[in-house]
């Protein structure tokens, strides 16, 4: 089949859906690609590039779409740009169906068959695909970026001949794949990071990329997560204890992300105007969740601002597109991945599967039917959050008591071991005859530092152990060389027999054993 | 003076094999240990030889000399990975040579009560012990006998089983005749019996119906073991042929049997401890065989096996600072260790961590592993122990599993309808990235389906360990 890629037309985008490396691949799958002249030049993908790639240049959009069977973008179409399109042919590209209903509706009138790169689900298999995350991650690194490019001093604390230079310290709202980028990117440039999640089972990867979880004192935290990975919107209490925090921790902060957001719903104000009032001069506030209204009161979509008391608000919405090599290289692969579950049988053939659980899910218009929203998806996204248990914690006083109790428990067997085993011992004293007791005294006594002795023994060492114990056990040679001097023929047989065995033991015990401890090595 | 001497020599003897043992608590007192061991065992020897009731002396250092021969040769020849056989086949000789050595002083005590006084006089040796005992001697030594044969005889018998098991020459499976444990019951109730009768009459019928009976216990106990128990089963008949020596030296009269049999009897008891521990298991269930019933249906797993290819591999190691290497019995089947100690060599020579986790049960006998790496010269300081290493992992980049399964089962954890549940494992789903090297989809020896090769951050390396390692050395830059 035929791809072909088309120029953004929305201003300001410069990412694009095919890079030369993408092309390459998608021609291991059967496929030939051709693209429009200059799509690819604000991502810094030169047409000559492509050329080199076998990709064909088409001068213009309508060339491409006529030469194409499947057309891959980065963002969906506008209305004008799809009723350019070709009847029957598939569209791959973000398309938000949620938020753009009449755009669907005229793409199934128009037959078109529409996988919505934003409706991938959230499996494992699917994550190669996951152009959400993959953007995300790049809109965290880039916010991060952002940041430092509109703060007037060093992430890392440094101390200099000069004077010594405290650490910034970043505060980053919401761990979704965005955040927790933010934080490993700020961590990596030396800041102190903080993080905060109304998912408490985030606590791990936030802690994981060395960053402190805030942590809430909150009874019910445990509703904050809903299925697929996302957040859900909290109660009234809860997010007055998570305010009353942030409020806290606002004078303190020299940079805050956010990037909080609800799917489906405006994103959440959690930075009111008054913890921005609070902030130091100079401190830069970062939002990622700009283009749904922000999770900033004074967030000015596009925009950065500076507040009264100096501190900038960042909210672009572009991130990704402003590192549009990046972008494109990722966004790419993800559309490369999809074309490849799309093709089975890498003959160039496209197969579209409504049985395969990732392509349902992405495909919001095929064969002129509108197939959004998809069924639940077979397998859970993620498993639900089992309720931890909790340890409780324990005083010192109960700790003491604890201990004091198991030593007394200890104590008690040891003692009544000791009771029982020497009135066995003494039991046996009575009727045993006085050769046998003393022969049983030294046998316990070995058993005993037997026991005391093998404890200490490494557990690394355990097979020279039993290498050697065998080596020793052939003791039993004593037995025979007792006997073998006995007038009785028989005798005299099997105490030879058993001393020949013993000595294959003996000297194949201990030679194996050497062997063994001669490799191991210190390094 | 004779028997003076002879007994300082023993003492001497004692202090050194305590020594011995007591010096493998480290690897390096444990190369001079084993010299205390060797020591002891001449002196041992050389003593017996000049003392009381050794004669023969032409015959004694012949037999000494081929054996020790044989032995010489077998431990210069046998592979690493061969161990676990060796040491089973060493053990049914302990046993078997314990069992002769019963039924000599059966001999001797026959011979010695149908002697006249004036004969008895006459004798020497072994013989004359026997013959200055009382009544009441007589019986415990009768029972002494009658226990060193008992033990000796399983030890035999299933030291051959553990030995066939080990080395592939007998199913490796669980099996058992019908009747299962009834019929283990049975001899062991025979064997009663007969000691009883051999107490009354002092028979020899008796003293070999129970010598079969014990035969018939050691195969079959130790045939309704399947292959993963091996560690257990391999340390328990250590411990008994350290028991029956015990018992032999008892009869005997022999204090040095006493103590060395009590000593090797003990080391042997706590190894099959220390090895039930690590399986969650209690001694009784893995010697009835097969794994305990679970107690409802085992949690769904969710998810799918990713599998990933050498280049793969090779780029996450590249990118990894910090890697776990959990190895296990797949490793040791598919010789696999060198490639893993040349892997490793190759990434610490490029600045990273690397460190192995050794599950106690890892293997078929205790330090399995621990020997395998050594001989491929993997440095023993970067070889921990689960304990020392489990809370590692979430620190980790990579760990990757070579041929293990149920010491990595987070099912041991997560679902207690599990079989293993309880079971310490390796906890090595918490490390940023699993790589498991396995041969195919399937479930491990234990047929218990192993949710970590569903995780997330799981990917599996499929086949043979060994080729697929050495496919990923060259790619290690």
């Amino acid at each position: 089949m035929k791809i072909g890629a088309l120029t953004e037309v929305f201003p300001g985008e410069n990412r694009v859906a095919m890079t030369p490396d993408s092309a390459t691949q998608l021609a291991k799958l059967g496929h030939s690609a051709c693209i429009q002249s200059g799509a690819g030049m604000k991502a810094g993908f030169s047409d000559a590039l492509y050329t080199a790639a076998g990709v064909t240049v088409l001068p213009t959009a309508a060339e491409v779409i006529a030469a194409s069977d499947v057309i891959v973008k980065v963002r969906g179409p506008e209305a004008a740009e799809l009723s350019t399109l070709a009847e029957g042919q598939t569209l791959i590209s973000f398309f938000w169906p949620a938020q753009n209903p009449e755009l669907l509706e005229a793409a199934a009138k128009k037959n078109l068959t529409v996988v919505a790169m934003d409706m991938v689900p959230r499996i494992s298999r699917a994550q190669k695909m996951d152009a959400l995350s993959s953007m995300a991650n790049i809109a965290g690194y880039r916010a991060v970026i952002e940041a430092g490019n509109n703060f007037g001093r060093f992430f890392t604390g440094q101390v200099t001949a000069a004077g010594k230079v405290p650490p910034a310290k970043v505060l980053i709202v919401g761990a979704g794949v965005a955040g927790l980028a933010a934080i490993g990117t700020s961590v990596s440039l030396g800041a102190i990071v903080h993080a905060f999640d109304v998912r408490p089972e985030v606590a791990e990867q936030i802690e994981s990329m060395g960053a402190n979880f805030v942590f809430l004192e909150f009874e019910a935290t445990q509703d904050g997560a809903a299925t697929g990975g996302y957040a859900a919107p909290s109660s009234p209490e809860f997010r007055e204890k998570q305010l009353a925090k942030f409020r806290e921790l606002a004078p303190e902060m020299d940079i805050v992300i956010t990037t909080a957001l609800i799917p489906g719903r405006p994103a959440p104000k959690l930075w009111t105007e008054d913890m921005v009032k609070l902030m130091k001069p100079g401190s830069v506030i970062v939002d990622l969740a700009a283009e749904r209204g922000g999770n900033c009161d004074l967030t000015v979509p596009d925009q950065k601002i500076v507040t009264d008391n100096g501190v900038t608000i960042v909210g672009y919405t572009d991130f990704p597109s402003r590192m549009a090599a990046q972008s494109s290289t990722l966004y790419s692969t993800n559309i490369r991945h999809m074309l490849t579950d799309l093709t089975p049988k890498k003959d160039g053939v496209i197969l579209h599967n409504m049985e395969d659980d990732v392509i349902r899910g992405a495909t919001v218009a095929h064969v002129g039917a509108v197939t959004y929203p998809p069924p639940p998806p077979k397998i859970a996204a993620i498993a639900a959050a089992k309720p931890k248990e909790k340890v409780k914690e324990l005083t010192p006083e109960e700790r003491r008591a604890n201990e004091v109790a198991a030593f007394k428990a200890q104590t008690r067997n040891q003692v009544g071991l000791l009771v029982v085993g020497g009135g066995l011992m003494l039991l046996a004293g009575l009727y045993a005859p006085a050769s046998f007791m003393s022969h049983f005294i030294v046998f316990v006594l070995s058993v005993f530092v037997g026991f005391q002795v093998i404890w200490n023994v490494s557990h690394s060492l355990h097979t020279p152990l039993m290498a050697v114990t065998n080596a020793i056990s052939s003791i039993i040679i004593l037995g025979a060389l007792m006997q073998i001097g006995s007038g009785n023929w028989l005798v005299v047989i099997l105490a030879a027999l058993s001393v020949f065995m013993a000595g294959i033991n003996i000297f194949g015990g201990f030679m194996v054993t050497r062997r063994m401890l001669a490799m191991f090595q210190k390094s | 003076m004779d028997y003076g001497f002879t007994t300082a020599a023993y003492v001497v003897a004692a202090v050194l094999f305590i020594l011995s043992l007591g010096g493998l608590s480290g690897q390096e007192s444990a190369k001079r240990a084993v010299w205390y061991g060797i020591v002891g065992m001449a002196l041992a020897v050389a003593a017996t030889l000049y003392g009381p009731g050794a004669g023969n002396w032409l015959i004694s250092l012949v037999m000494i000399a081929v054996g020790g021969a044989i032995g010489w040769v077998v431990a210069q020849r046998v592979q690493m990975t061969e161990m676990p056989q060796l040491v089973a086949a060493m053990h049914s000789l302990v046993g078997l040579a314990a069992v002769f050595i019963g039924f000599n002083t059966h001999i001797e005590l026959v011979r010695v009560a149908g002697m006249d006084e004036a004969a008895r006089a006459l004798l020497d040796g072994f013989a004359a012990t026997v013959a200055h005992k009382s009544g009441v001697e007589i019986s415990i030594l009768r029972v002494e006998t009658f226990l060193g044969i008992f033990i000796g005889a399983v030890t035999f018998t299933g030291s051959v089983i553990a030995y066939g098991k080990l080395a592939g020459k007998v199913d490796g499976k669980a099996k058992k005749l019908p009747g299962g444990h009834l019929l283990n019951a049975a001899a062991a109730v025979i064997s009663l019996v007969m000691l009883v009768i051999y107490l009354q009459t002092g028979s020899s019928l008796a003293m070999i119906a129970m010598t079969v009976a014990a035969l018939f216990i050691g195969y079959h106990l130790i045939m309704g073991i399947g292959g993963a128990d091996m560690p257990v089963v391999v340390s328990m008949l250590n411990s008994y042929s350290g028991w029956a020596a015990a018992a032999i030296g008892f009869s005997l009269s022999n204090d040095l049997l006493i103590v060395v049999g009590a000593l090797v009897g003990s080391s042997g008891a706590i190894l099959s401890y220390i090895m039930c521990k690590a399986m969650n298991r209690s001694f009784i269930s893995v010697i009835l065989g097969g794994f305990g019933g679970t107690t409802g249906p085992a949690m769904e797993v969710v998810g799918e096996q990713i599998a990933i290819d050498t280049e793969g591999v090779a780029a996450a190691l590249n990118d990894a600072d910090s890697i776990i290497i959990i190895p296990g019995y797949g490793m040791a089947v598919a010789q696999a260790q060198q490639s893993v100690s040349e892997l490793t060599r190759k990434l610490r020579a490029k600045g990273k961590t690397v460190r192995f986790a050794i599950h106690p049960v890892a293997g078929r006998l205790p330090g399995h592993m621990n020997v395998l790496l050594a001989e491929a010269k993997v440095p023993y300081d970067i070889v921990l122990e689960m304990d020392e290493i489990n809370e590692d992992f979430p620190s980790t980049d990579v760990a990757i599993v070579i041929g293990s399964n149920d010491i990595v089962n987070p099912a041991a954890q997560e679902d207690p309808n599990s079989p293993i549940a309880g079971m310490p494992v390796l906890e090595c789903w918490k490390a940023k990235q699993v790589f498991v090297s396995k041969r195919g989809q399937g479930t491990g020896y234990s047929g218990i389906e192993n949710p970590l090769f569903y995780k997330e951050n799981t990917r599996m390396f499929y086949g043979d360990a060994k080729k697929s390692l050495d496919a990923l050395l060259p790619l290690i830059d």
